[in-house]
């Protein structure tokens, strides 16, 4: 069973395996940083973000500074999707954002509660205002 | 000592320590507990015998409706900026001071920091025989440090007694904004002290038999800059309690005491099971997020927020420890009451925004933090632009908690990136043109960016950061009161937007002059200017920075009487890349600036800025990229180098394939440029923060915390920690052009 993490990651239970939601490669064990399966690449944020005013004449152009901020972008090895992006000041470690506790996943997905279908890009979100109970737990 | 008499002796000795408190100081016992309370012997009694779903429902609703009237006083009859734009709230609480419900408007952070005055007054106030508490009486208060979300928020707190028995408690609080700080407006960045913050009222008394007290309100007339607005707003917060008061009676009459109060306290453990409930359907885990705030709004310094959210079954632990510790001498610091507020209005606005606005939101949320740190600061330090991390409490959730919930069935909201989170706006002061003394901020605070959503772009501008219900006022308004002139307003900030397949919503620009005042000031509290504040989701990009810009050395009221044709238009950008004005002065300075001096026809421009955007850049459908250039939000570069969009400039029409073969080849460059995890770490990761990067707050260890003493850098246990003391930058610019100096001295031979 796969369940969707995030816009770009999922987690095959039966593997515990990360796995890419563009093109299904995976990208190593589900109790471990996912980062660990991507790619990374140091950006100049003024590649992202250019200077907007002359830098000839001002220090600061409304992009950010390179010797403050820089951003890592994650890329899938397989097909180039940009999974995760993180702003950081140089040599800051990466964080490990998401670890989450899998044996608690597989329990309550495998108690019924139905994997998400795959939504098409830019479909709408089902967004309820007051749930019904909706326990995955006893 | 006989032992047989000790008992005796201990009760002795507590009662005189109790009878003689040498400082009723804000009290810990009730700051740090954001909780709602145990039921009272009567809210147990009440809710045993049970109640009719029916009867708390319409009393809900009534209790929502007087709410509801007693905001719509304040916000029509208010005369601070604040009340104009909403914010302000009306609320009523239980007997043991618990906030039970707010006005279903204006500003949510207030549900879950005004119970602790109301607080303080019941464990001091009413057994005090030099104070008590009665019927008919009114209290004030202002000091965020008895709670609140900051100074220049100031309310007006009334028992309601109900056939002698004290039954519940009313409330109403506006931003009032101007408090006799060392600079106008009641939000100082200069203050390097508690004492430099301005009128600290801890909860007195100021109304007696339903009227203000004369001598009271003429003391605090004199101790701010705007004495009208003082009396005027402090009559209508009265009144507007009085009109709830007589609207309660009313509940009270029709429905009795039991149900009243049953209501309330069935209304606050309903929100607590609802949120519980809602924690128990994420998966167990933990997600993580940092922040970085880069200014101190006196100088640039890198500090750090971290935060891990752990969900184990019903409990969600927010875990703050690792971040910066507080500073001794400037105003970036907040308590940690008025950061909880904060954290509940980012988790309504954000992610449960359907939920009822209450202090039941975050009562069940365990929230862990460094004592002494810049969120969790104590007393004696100063926080008047503690803004600045409760800006970031209230946007820190997005990215942790959609990674928590992302994979749920179902949803309370939309999966949104971060909304730019800066206070983007001219804090003011000086003498209008009508000769009165004044100091505020304009309601451009409210017109922040929203984040971008996972099938949709942000909205513009949309509301601030702290509250979703919120107006962004007049300008109109503002120029009849105020000699502010905008030449620039409500101009969205082209360019500058956190790209993704789903973009940020844009800000405005603000281009602010004054006219025909003999004294006129501005300052502006943001930081962004180095590091971008608002965080893109799942691969989004960031906003970019912003910067505050200033043309000074000209009167622009004689430019365009003399030279109309010298300013096409007032456009941030163009004014200061083509410098139409010659002669003036053009500076791109840091966004955070203390008060300064404006003469006529100075223009001071700033920008509200753009939230993060959503998902991979190359994923935007190009059509959305088109709507963009022809809704001149962006230029062609951004299309071309960002979004990888192969169309013609002229016509707007995209060649589909041409794009298609663009983005694989950029997809694979990505894949040829980027590196492994590991072996790029090897080469990336620094055992600690960059030598020349003035940075406070954990590095990778969060029990770690490095910060700066005279210059030099040094670590502390985060369990120790002790404020960071900062140079005056002014002394710290007279070093660096000392040592200039002697530098040039020595290379041309000369000395002292």
């Amino acid at each position: 069973m796969k369940v969707n993490i995030t816009e770009y990651l999922r987690i095959e239970l039966d593997t515990e395996r990360w796995e890419c939601r563009r093109c299904d490669r995976e990208l190593g064990a589900a109790r471990e940083n996912y980062k660990r399966g991507l790619l990374v690449y140091d950006r100049d944020p003024r590649e992202i973000h250019p200077p907007l005013l002359d830098s000839r004449l001002y220090s600061r152009t409304y992009s950010p500074d390179p010797a403050w901020c820089r951003i890592l972008e994650y890329y899938c090895p397989s097909c180039g999707t940009m999974i995760e992006v993180e702003y950081l000041p140089p040599g800051h470690p990466p964080l490990h954002d998401i670890e989450l506790d899998i044996d608690d996943l597989k329990a309550r997905w495998k108690k019924g509660a139905a994997a998400e279908p795959e939504r098409q890009s830019g479909s709408e979100l089902p967004v309820r205002k007051l749930a019904p109970a909706h326990r995955h737990r006893g | 000592m006989n032992q047989e008499t000790l008992p005796d002796e201990q009760a002795l000795l507590d009662r005189f320590l109790a009878d003689n408190r040498l400082f009723l100081g804000p009290d810990p016992e009730i700051m740090r507990d954001h909780r709602v309370g145990p039921r009272s012997d009567l809210e147990q009694t009440i809710l045993e015998k049970g109640l009719s779903p029916h009867e708390v429902h319409h009393v809900r609703g009534l209790l929502n409706a007087a709410l509801s009237e007693a905001f719509t006083m304040c916000n029509q009859m208010g005369a601070a900026p604040g009340a104009k734009w909403g914010d302000l709230v009306s609320g009523i609480y239980t007997a043991r001071g618990d906030l039970a419900m707010i006005a279903p408007h204006g500003i949510i952070a207030f549900a879950a920091c005004c119970f602790y005055p109301i607080k303080f007054i019941i464990k001091n106030w009413i057994s005090d025989p030099t104070v008590g508490v009665r019927d008919g009486d009114g209290f004030i208060h202002n000091d965020a440090r008895y709670g609140g979300i900051h100074n220049t928020d100031q309310s007006m707190m009334m028992p309601l007694f109900y056939h002698g028995e004290l039954v519940c408690w009313l409330s109403t609080t506006i931003h009032e904004g101007e408090n006799g700080a060392c600079e106008p407006g009641g939000m100082p960045a200069a203050a390097e002290s508690k004492y430099d913050e301005g009128i600290k009222m801890s909860p007195f008394r100021i109304v007696e038999n339903f009227q203000l007290r004369r001598d009271l309100v003429t003391f605090l007339q004199n101790s701010v800059r705007d004495p009208k607005l003082q009396l005027e707003d402090m009559k209508v917060k009265l009144h507007a309690v009085l009109r709830l008061r007589e609207r309660v009676i009313s509940i009270l009459d029709r429905f009795g005491r039991d149900v009243l109060v049953g209501t309330l306290r069935t209304h606050l453990e309903d929100v607590e099971a609802e949120v519980r409930r809602r924690i128990r359907e994420l998966p167990d885990g933990t997600t993580r997020v940092i922040q970085f705030m880069d200014s101190s709004l006196r100088e640039n310094v890198m500090q750090k927020i971290s935060l891990a959210i752990t969900v184990v079954g019903d409990r969600m632990i927010m875990d703050f420890r690792g971040s910066a510790p507080q500073f001794t001498n400037r105003a970036v610091n907040t308590n940690i009451a008025s950061f909880k507020a904060a954290l509940c209005t980012g988790l309504l606005q954000n992610i449960w925004p359907d939920l009822p606005h209450t202090m039941a939101v975050l009562s069940p949320i365990e929230i862990v933090t460094d004592r002494n740190s810049v969120i969790d600061a104590e007393g004696e330090m100063p926080q008047a632009m503690s803004l600045m991390p409760l800006f970031k409490a209230c946007v820190v959730w997005t990215i942790p908690m959609n990674k928590l919930n992302f994979s749920l069935p179902q949803r309370y909201s939309a999966t949104i990136a971060s909304q730019y989170d800066q206070a983007a706006t001219f804090i003011y002061g000086g003498l209008t043109q009508h000769g009165d003394v004044t100091g505020n901020f304009c309601g451009d605070i409210n017109g922040n960016g929203q984040g971008a959503r996972s099938n949709a772009d942000g909205e513009h501008s949309v509301s601030p950061v702290f509250g979703f219900m919120c107006d962004t006022g007049e300008h109109e308004i503002n120029e009849e009161d105020t000699p502010i002139i905008r030449l620039g307003a409500q101009r969205l900030a082209r360019d500058r937007i956190g790209w993704g397949k789903y973009r940020g919503g844009l800000g405005y620009e603000q281009i602010a002059t004054v006219r025909g005042s003999a004294m006129w000031g501005f300052m502006t509290g943001c930081e962004g200017s180095k590091f971008p504040s608002a965080q893109g989701l799942f691969a989004g990009y960031s906003c970019p920075s912003y910067q505050l810009c200033k043309i000074k050395g000209v009167n622009i009221f004689d430019v365009l009487r003399d030279t109309p044709q010298a300013i096409q238009e007032f456009d941030i950008v163009r004014l200061m890349n083509e410098r139409p004005v010659s002669g003036a002065r053009y500076s791109s300075v840091d966004m955070g600036m203390t008060f300064e001096i404006c003469n006529e026809g100075e223009l001071y421009m700033i920008c509200q800025g753009s939230g993060g955007g959503y998902g991979d850049v190359l994923e935007r459908d190009p059509a959305l990229v088109m709507k963009d250039l022809a809704e001149d939000l962006m230029s062609h570069e951004i299309a071309r180098n960002i979004y990888k969009v192969v169309y013609d400039e002229e016509t707007l029409i995209v060649d589909e394939e041409a794009t298609r073969k663009c983005r694989e080849d950029y997809r694979r460059e990505r894949t040829r440029r980027g590196r492994p995890f590991n072996e790029f770490c090897q080469d990336w990761v620094r055992t600690e923060p960059p030598a020349g990067l003035p940075y406070i707050g954990s590095w990778s260890d969060p029990a770690i915390i490095y910060a700066m003493s005279g210059g030099q850098r040094v670590t502390m246990k985060a369990d120790q920690l002790h404020g960071v003391f900062m140079p005056n930058p002014k002394d710290v610019r007279i070093a660096e052009l000392e040592l200039q100096l002697a530098q040039l001295q020595r290379s041309t031979g000369g000395g002292e």
